[in-house]
C-alpha cells in the first residue's frame, strides 16, 4: 500500500512538473491567417516534436543539444536567424510559423510541413511562451521588399562592386566560398564558432531559397550570427544588385545533385539550382 | 522536466510499472528504427504517433525514402561511427486460449479418437528478434534489410529492398525493388498489438477454410517492384506494384505468374481537429490450382491453372484530436477452382453447386493518444461470407452441414503502451494486450465455434 501511495504521489508530482516547466502558461496570442493559436495543444506538439532538441524549458538544451551542429535556438533569449522585421526586433508570428514549416537547412532541424497549419500555428505560441520578451515587446514592422528587378549585367557589376565595398568577401570569401579571412574566427552570440555561407554549394540558404529570400536576408541580418543587416547601408536597388550577382557565385557540385543529375547531367542544373 | 527515467532510476520506474500493472490490469509494435532517432537526434514521438504507428511527419520521411532533406541525410554526412542498426525484441508473458481444440482422446494414442477439449497455455517467452538496418546509400538512394528470426532463432529476411528516390527531382516517382511491405491503407507492420491474436488483421489475410489460395494476404511482404509518390506533406500519396505471385517467399516456390497492387489516398485538415485521411486500394492476384509433380512430389515454381482472386476495398483514418478511429472496408473473392481446392486441369471435378467464394469485412481501431508515452487501443474486426465454395449443406470434415456462416470471423482486441524510455537513442514500451477472435463452426470435430484468445504483457524493447 505505501509502494502505491508514493507512486500515486510521484506520478502526481510528475505531472504538475510537467504543467509548471511547460512553455510559460501566459504565452500571446499567435495569429497566422486565419488561424489562432492553441496554447495547451502546441505545448503537446512542442513536447512531441522539438523537446528533444530545444529542450522542455525552451533554452536550446535538449537531450539531444550536445551532439547537434549548429546547436538547437534557445528560445528565452528570444532572437531568431529568419524574420522579416530589422536586426534586433522580435519576429513577426508568419516568420515563425514558415521557419517551423521550412525547417533550417543543412542543420538538424527539419521541415515541419508535414504538420497541419494548426499544430504549427500552436508550435509558434509555445516558442514564444519561452521568453518574456514577447510579453513587453512588440515587433517591428516588416522591411518591405520592393519588386525585383531584370537581371541585368550592369547591376551584377555594380553587385561585384558591393560584395568588396561590404567587405562581404571577408566572411564569404572572394570567390563565395565562405573562406574570407575572417571566416575561421567567427562566432555566434553564444560564442559557438560558427561557419559563413559557402555560396558555390549551391545549397539552400537557412531561412529560404528564393530571390527575395536571399534579399531579406542581408536587409534583416541574421541576428544571433556575425551576420549584419545591411539595412542602413543599402538601398534597396543596390539590394537587388548584390542579389543578383551572389546568384552568379552558385554552382552545383556533384555531392548536391540529384540521382537525374548524377546519371544525365544536364545543362541546366545550375540554373535549376539557382531559381 | 524529463519524466520517468530521465530523473529517477530503472528500478523505481519497475516499481511504478508494478503498481500500475495491478492498478489497470488491461495499459501498448513492428517497425520502429532508433536507428533513425540516432542519425537525426529525434524523438521517437516525432515520427510516431506511439511507436511503430507513424504520424504524418514519419510518413513524409518514409515516402522520402527516410530522408529529411535538408542535404544531409546521405551517409557522407554521418559520423564515421553511426551504423544504421536497430534491434528489437518483446520479453514476455502470455497466455493462450483455445476453447475447441481437436486432442486425442487418450493422450500419447492417436488412435483413440479426437475430441474437442479446451487447452490453455501460459508462461514467460520471447517475441522473435528484428535486426533493421536502413537509410540511405547516397542522397535519393535508400535500403532497407530486416533480417528476422522466429523465438526459436530461425532466420529469414522478412524485407530487403533498396529505393531510388524523387526520379525525375520529383516526389512524385519513387521507385522500390526487393522485398518490400506492402503500401497497404493501414500499415499491419506499424499497428500496435502484438498478442497471438491480435497482432494481425484477419483481413489482411483472410482465405476460406477450404481454399487454396497461396496468397498470403495483403499484410505478407511481397518481393517485386513499387512505384510511389507523394505531394510535399504527403496529404496526396499514390503507391503501384507488381508483385512475383509467390506471396513474399523466396526460391520462387509457386508459380511465375504476376500480381498487382494499388492504393492511393488524399489527406486533408479539418479544422483544429487534426489530419484525416481517405484512400482506395485493391490487389489483383493469381494462384496456381496444381503443381508439375515428380513421383507425386510438387516440384516448387511449376504452379499452373493458376486462376484469379482479388481484395479491394476503402478505407479512412479519422482524427478528432488524441482520439483517432481507422475504419477499413474489404471485399474479397477467389476464383471457384481456388476456392473449391478444384486443379484447373480438371474441371470435371468441381463439385456441384460450386461458386466463387465471396466475403466482406471491416474493422474499427481506435487509439486514445494520452500522450506521445502512452496510447489506448482497441479494434473490432469482422468478416462474412457473403457467398461460399460449396453449395449449403454440404458436409464439412467434422461432419457438420456447411452453413451461410461457416468461417464468418469476429476479432476484438484492447490494450495500451506506455513509453517510459522514449528518447533520440532508443525506445522501451510497456505492452499489455487482449485479444478474443471467434471463427464461426470452425471446430474441427463437432463444427462449434472456434473461439481463441490471447492476454500478453511484456517489454517491446527497441534499440
Amino acid at each position: 500500500m505505501s509502494l502505491l501511495k508514493t507512486t500515486v504521489i510521484e506520478m502526481l508530482g510528475a505531472i504538475l512538473l510537467t504543467v509548471l516547466s511547460g512553455p510559460l502558461a501566459l504565452a500571446q496570442e499567435v495569429r497566422v491567417g486565419d488561424l489562432t493559436e492553441n496554447a495547451k495543444q502546441g505545448k503537446e506538439v512542442y513536447r512531441r516534436y522539438c523537446v528533444g532538441c530545444h529542450g522542455q524549458l525552451g533554452n536550446g538544451q535538449g537531450e539531444n543539444a550536445p551532439h547537434l551542429d549548429p546547436k538547437p535556438r534557445d528560445f528565452t533569449a528570444a532572437v531568431f536567424k529568419c524574420r522579416s522585421t530589422p536586426t534586433g526586433s522580435l519576429p513577426l508570428d508568419t516568420d515563425l510559423f514558415e521557419t517551423i514549416g521550412r525547417g533550417i537547412h543543412a542543420s538538424a532541424m527539419p521541415s515541419w510541413y508535414p504538420l497541419t497549419r494548426q499544430e504549427r500555428v500552436n508550435v509558434v505560441a509555445s516558442v514564444k511562451g519561452f521568453s518574456p520578451r514577447f510579453h513587453e515587446e512588440k515587433p517591428a514592422d516588416p522591411v518591405p521588399i520592393p519588386p525585383e528587378p531584370p537581371t541585368a549585367s550592369a547591376g551584377i557589376a555594380r553587385g561585384k562592386q558591393l560584395y568588396k565595398k561590404l567587405e562581404c568577401w571577408k566572411c564569404h570569401g572572394q570567390e563565395g566560398r565562405g573562406d574570407g579571412p575572417s571566416a575561421s574566427t567567427l562566432t555566434d552570440s553564444k560564442d559557438r564558432p560558427i561557419v559563413p555561407y559557402d555560396f558555390t554549394t549551391g545549397e539552400r540558404f537557412k531561412c529560404g531559397q528564393s530571390n527575395q529570400d536571399l534579399y531579406r536576408i542581408f536587409m534583416t541580418g541574421l541576428d544571433g550570427t556575425p551576420m549584419p543587416s545591411y539595412l542602413e547601408d543599402v538601398t534597396p536597388d543596390q539590394a537587388w544588385d548584390l542579389v543578383h550577382f551572389l546568384r552568379t557565385l552558385q554552382v552545383s557540385p556533384e555531392k548536391h545533385m540529384s540521382l537525374r543529375d548524377l546519371v544525365r547531367r544536364p545543362s541546366h542544373v545550375e540554373e535549376k539550382l539557382n531559381r | 522536466m524529463k519524466l520517468f527515467l530521465d530523473r529517477h532510476n530503472l528500478k523505481s520506474s519497475f516499481c511504478r510499472m508494478g503498481v500500475l500493472l495491478a492498478l489497470a490490469s488491461a495499459c501498448t509494435p513492428a517497425y520502429g528504427i532508433p536507428a533513425f532517432a540516432r542519425k537525426y537526434g529525434l524523438r521517437c514521438s516525432a515520427c510516431h504517433e506511439a511507436w511503430p504507428k507513424l504520424n504524418n511527419f514519419g510518413q513524409v520521411f518514409k515516402d522520402n525514402g527516410y530522408q529529411i532533406m535538408n542535404d544531409r541525410d546521405g551517409p557522407i554526412w554521418q559520423n564515421v561511427s553511426y551504423f544504421p542498426v536497430t534491434f528489437r525484441i518483446t520479453p514476455q508473458w502470455h497466455r493462450e486460449d483455445n476453447n475447441n481444440m481437436a486432442i486425442d482422446h487418450t493422450a500419447g494414442v492417436s488412435t483413440s479418437g479426437l475430441v474437442e477439449a479446451k487447452v490453455t497455455t501460459s508462461g514467460f517467452d520471447l517475441s522473435g528478434l528484428d535486426m533493421w538496418t536502413a537509410g540511405t546509400l547516397a542522397k535519393n538512394i535508400s535500403f532497407l534489410v530486416l533480417p528476422s528470426t522466429d523465438a526459436n532463432g530461425n532466420f529469414h529476411f522478412e524485407s530487403a529492398w533498396i529505393r531510388f528516390d524523387n526520379l525525375l527531382d520529383s516526389g512524385w516517382f519513387n521507385l522500390k525493388f526487393g522485398k518490400h511491405e506492402l503500401d497497404t491503407p493501414i500499415s499491419e507492420k506499424r499497428f500496435l498489438q502484438l498478442t497471438a491474436s491480435g497482432g494481425f488483421f484477419q483481413l489482411y489475410h483472410f482465405t476460406p477454410t477450404t481454399d487454396i489460395n497461396s496468397f498470403g494476404g495483403i499484410g505478407n511482404n511481397q518481393l517485386g517492384i513499387e512505384l510511389t509518390g507523394h505531394s510535399r506533406n504527403s496529404y496526396t500519396r499514390y503507391a503501384l506494384s507488381l508483385l512475383s505471385s509467390n506471396s513474399g517467399g523466396v526460391n520462387l516456390p509457386t508459380s511465375q505468374t504476376y500480381d498487382i497492387y494499388a492504393n492511393v489516398n488524399q489527406a486533408f485538415e479539418l479544422h483544429n481537429l487534426g489530419l484525416q485521411r481517405v484512400g482506395v486500394y485493391a490487389y489483383w492476384g493469381q494462384s496456381p490450382t496444381y503443381f508439375l509433380t515428380s513421383a507425386g512430389v510438387p516440384i516448387p515454381g511449376t504452379g499452373s491453372g493458376s486462376r484469379p482472386f482479388y481484395r479491394a476495398g476503402t478505407y479512412g483514418i479519422w482524427y478528432i484530436r488524441k482520439l483517432d478511429f481507422s475504419t477499413l472496408y474489404m471485399r474479397g473473392k477467389d476464383n471457384v477452382f481456388l476456392g473449391t481446392g478444384t486443379p484447373f486441369n480438371q474441371p470435371a471435378a468441381l463439385p456441384a453447386g460450386a461458386h466463387a467464394p465471396t466475403w466482406n469485412g471491416g474493422f474499427v481501431e481506435t487509439h486514445y493518444t494520452w500522450s506521445p508515452q502512452l496510447i489506448l487501443v482497441a479494434r473490432y474486426e469482422a468478416i462474412r461470407l457473403s457467398q461460399q465454395a460449396f453449395r449449403i449443406g454440404t458436409p464439412l470434415p467434422s461432419g457438420v452441414p456447411l452453413t451461410r456462416d461457416f468461417g464468418n470471423t469476429d476479432a476484438v482486441v484492447f490494450g495500451y503502451r506506455w513509453y517510459p524510455i522514449m528518447t533520440s537513442r532508443a525506445g522501451l514500451a510497456w505492452h499489455q494486450e487482449y485479444a478474443r477472435v471467434r471463427i464461426r463452426h470452425a471446430a474441427p470435430v463437432t463444427g462449434r465455434d472456434e473461439t481463441t484468445s490471447s492476454f500478453l504483457m511484456g517489454f517491446d524493447v527497441d534499440f
